[in-house]
């Protein structure tokens, strides 16, 4: 197996006396949609604040490419590759969608110094702005203000500006959320499509989504890994099943 | 930009060159003195309305200029060359932006707020309470600075007319550079900080540099104005630095509209041209100065021109956390 | 420095700090309860002190000026949020810190046109007028004692109000989520405005026992809100306990200050404050909640 692309060891963060992430270990390999679900306040969320430097943990090591990484902060993060979207769309409003997008791909261009050359003309940022949009469908929507777009469609929006700046590591906090079933099924298609040389973590409450696309799942309770594998193997885990007591998966 | 646009700042850019043919003395040092401020005001401007750094304590930069380029003189009336003292003076107040930037931008919002009026208190009473160049009594510039380039006389700056036109090539220049600057990736990345800075550093930006960038550039243009006032007058003291001075040049901005540097302009013609007014009818004209201060914020809240970009609640969101 | 001196310096310091503890809760209070940024809070220690001149003048006795004062300051902060202050809850800061810089102005001009601009005094109440002897040959004035104790009086009046009453709950409720109180029924708008009137009464009320000991001038407003700046931002935004540290931090500095450094004493609170920032960005003891 090669290596992780991102590693989680053991990982833990408390909020006073309140463990809201309990030793957790995950890994994250190119090729391979991970799925993280688990209840309410099972410290989904909070894995992914980790992971993408905006929290910083208790204890425990984050690696990427196996190589441990100390005093993270979420730009440091971004810039190695590893981009991640919100829980609730946290975009530019006032910016149009394809503005966001191209602000998004000029986060690591080169030259930021270069203030007499114009935004708007930056070749590559245009272009990629122009592609991250097309990926998800969103290109005919590219002059509308992003304060105006439907709620699906800034979800789209949240994948695309993730996509512009063309990371290896994509940690999706509920990308579906509030999606009817046809945008899901579309963002399923792309998520399966991007998996090729990246890693994908994904938060999902949508039992149906997680099983069809998922390569791995790990089942998070209170803070901590109650089951992690294939999801054959987690669908018949005695201790998932009692967690999820009632609920069919 | 509204289609009206171009024409009326074409129209204000003929009146103003034409200002010096058309009237005395009075208006045209007036004037003059505006477009200082106007300059001051835009590149806080770049601070409040661009990037959403509320300075409170911008004044700072503004008097430290004007301080060196007394400081410079090497004896009372000697006369220094604009060529090299220019230079000096904007390059400390650079220097002063860096360094308090450097501080205060390790924190956010309301704190941001008030830890810059506190560190220009610190330069002020550097000045205040210290002997340097005058205390609380400021100190005068007896000689304005020369212009000659070798042996090329090329403006007189103690010449009304001619410090007016330098005054208005200093504003064109100025408003040139920063727009062109706000084109840039790194003026979109401005904009994109004070809109959404969580979102910012997510995608990759190092939002501390570029806001320390911004404090720093903001710094030196305000030092650029506050040498020319210091020329004008031919005098410094202390409350060239105070917050007063800083609250002053906020209200412009806010006053004219926020982000899109014509405002700062308007906001300066506008707010100096009111105090004047004012000071004209009633020894008590503070207090109508406090009126209308209250009653712009209340009924103007994008300013005169409505400002640059909607204005979103950014900072209240920094409240508690 | 002998001891005595020291001691003097001591309570002298504390005394300073407990004053800015009182100003500066009102400001931290007002902050972080209503996320309102108010700069024109110095002139409501200002004005304190100015009507106690008045007052005392007036009734002829500083005991009756006192709660007079108070009652005046309230009023005068009810009248002010129900009319201006409230409306500056949703905006932001920026729009804060101007209108109530315009505030400034108006209450610099109709003190200018009520008092004037002299420099005026007060008589320290016969009452308290005696000197605590520390020493044979030194001894300190009771009235400055009597000033600490009233401030730490008031401070733990605060402290109960907010932790063990009905209102104090409210408060904290409302501080964390303003819009749960409301749809509980709860007037948040009522609350708002005590404790916007309570804030305006402490500075007042700072103002007004401070006159005696400090000179009664114009500037003095301004002067004190600066130095409470720095007390809110070192001691964390919201946080009544950080306020009373940071400000007999602030006290002792600034007092032993004037005593080794005097041609620098005017910056070393400056100097403080760049240095906690350096440690701790958002004071000492920041609140998480309001």
């Amino acid at each position: 197996m090669a290596e992780a692309l991102l590693a989680a060891k053991e990982l833990t963060r408390r909020f006073g006396g309140l463990v809201a992430v309990d030793r957790v270990s995950l890994d994250l390999h190119r090729g391979e949609i991970h799925a993280l679900i688990g209840t309410n306040g099972a410290g989904k969320s909070t894995l992914i604040n980790l992971l993408a430097g905006e929290l910083a943990a208790s204890s425990g090591t984050i690696s990427f490419r196996g190589e441990a990484l100390a005093r993270l902060r979420p730009e440091r993060m971004a810039r190695l590759g590893v981009g991640r979207t919100f829980q609730r769309s946290n975009v530019f409003a006032e910016l149009s969608a394809f503005e966001n997008c191209r602000l998004a791909a000029q986060a690591r261009l080169p030259r930021a110094w270069a203030v007499h050359e114009s935004a708007q003309r930056c070749e590559t940022s245009n272009t990629a702005a122009a592609r991250a949009l097309d990926t998800v469908g969103l290109s005919p929507r590219g002059r509308v203000a992003a304060s105006e777009l439907s709620h699906g469609e800034r979800r789209g929006l949240e994948i695309a500006m993730c996509l512009a700046t063309d990371p290896h590591v994509l940690l999706l906090d509920e990308p579906l959320g509030g999606m009817g079933t046809e945008e899901s099924r579309q963002v399923l298609g792309l998520l399966r499509s991007l998996r090729d040389g990246r890693a994908i973590l994904l938060v999902e409450h949508d039992m149906d989504a997680v099983f069809a696309v998922a390569d791995v799942i790990t089942v998070m309770a209170d803070g901590s890994v109650l089951a992690s594998g294939p999801p054959e193997r987690v669908r018949n885990d005695q201790a998932v099943r009692a967690a999820y007591l009632g609920e069919t998966i | 930009m509204s289609k009206a646009r171009p024409g009326l700042l074409l129209l204000a850019l003929f009146a103003l060159v034409a200002l010096p043919a058309l009237t005395g003395k009075f208006y045209v040092e007036l004037v003059a003195k505006i477009m200082i401020m106007a300059v001051f005001a835009m590149s806080l401007d770049l601070l409040v309305g661009v990037t959403g750094l509320v300075s409170l304590g911008h004044a700072a930069f503004f008097g430290l200029s004007g301080y060196m380029l007394v400081l410079a003189a090497p004896d009372k009336y000697a006369a220094v060359s604009l060529w090299t003292s220019l230079p000096l003076a904007v390059a400390a107040s650079a220097l002063l932006a860096l360094v308090i930037g450097a501080l205060a931008l390790r924190t956010r919002g309301v704190y941001f707020i008030m830890v810059t009026l506190a560190f220009s208190q610190m330069v002020y009473f550097v000045f205040h309470d210290t002997r340097v160049a005058g205390g609380s009594d400021g100190t005068y510039l007896y000689t304005k600075p020369q212009t000659n380039i070798g042996s090329w006389a090329t403006f007189d700056l103690a010449n009304s007319t001619h410090f007016y036109y330098a005054m208005l090539v200093l504003l064109i220049l100025s408003l040139a550079f920063l727009r062109i600057l706000l084109a840039s990736r790194f003026g979109h990345a401005l904009r994109g900080i004070r809109s959404n800075e969580q979102r910012m550093r997510a995608l990759g930006f190092n939002t501390y540099a570029y806001k320390l960038a911004a404090f720093t550039i903001a710094g030196a243009i305000a030092g650029l104005a506050g040498y020319f006032s210091a020329v004008q007058f031919g005098f410094v003291n202390p409350e060239m630095l105070s917050w007063h001075q800083s609250a002053n040049v906020l209200l412009m901005v806010i006053l004219g509209g926020m982000g899109n540097l014509i405002g700062a302009i308007v906001g300066a013609f506008a707010l100096v041209l009111t105090q004047d007014l004012f000071s004209s009818l009633t020894k008590h004209w503070l207090l109508l100065m406090g009126g209308f201060v209250i009653a712009a914020v209340m009924l103007l809240p994008h300013g005169l021109t409505g400002g640059g970009l909607a204005w979103r609640n950014r900072l209240r969101g920094a409240r508690g956390g | 420095m002998d001891l005595h001196t020291f001691l003097i310096q001591l309570l002298n310091g504390v005394q300073y700090g407990l004053l800015l503890f009182l100003v500066s809760s009102g400001l931290t209070l007002l902050f972080g309860i209503m996320g309102i940024i108010n700069v024109a809070h110095g002139s409501f220690y200002m004005v304190g002190a100015y009507l106690a001149w008045s007052l005392a003048g007036m009734l002829d006795s500083f005991w009756l000026a006192l709660p007079a004062g108070i009652a005046l300051m309230v009023l005068i902060g009810l009248l002010l949020e129900a009319s201006l202050i409230k409306r500056l809850y949703d905006r932001d800061h920026l729009h804060q810190v101007l209108l109530t810089y315009g505030l400034i102005l108006m209450f610099e001009e109709t003190r200018s046109l009520l008092w004037g601009d002299d420099v005026h005094g007060l008589q320290i109440p016969q009452l308290l007028s005696a000197s605590f002897p520390l020493t044979e040959t030194l001894s300190y004035p009771v009235y400055r004692l009597w000033i600490s104790a009233v401030c730490l009086g008031v401070a733990a009046l605060m402290v109960w109000v907010i932790q063990k009453t009905r209102l104090g709950m409210m408060i904290r409720a409302g501080a964390a989520n303003r819009e749960m109180v409301e749809s509980l029924g709860i007037d948040i708008r009522l609350v708002f405005r005590v404790v916007f009137a309570a804030g305006i009464a402490l500075a007042g009320l700072a103002g007004m026992i401070a006159a005696p000991v400090s000179a009664i001038f114009p500037g003095m407003g301004n002067q004190v809100l600066i130095v409470c700046f720095v007390v809110v931002v070192i001691g964390g935004i919201g946080s009544v306990s950080g306020a009373l540290v940071a400000a007999l931090l602030i006290g002792f500095i600034d007092t032993f200050g004037k005593v080794f450094l005097p041609d620098y004493s005017g910056m070393l609170v400056y100097l403080l404050m760049a240095v906690i920032l350096v440690w701790r960005p958002e004071g000492l003891f920041r609140q998480r909640a309001a």
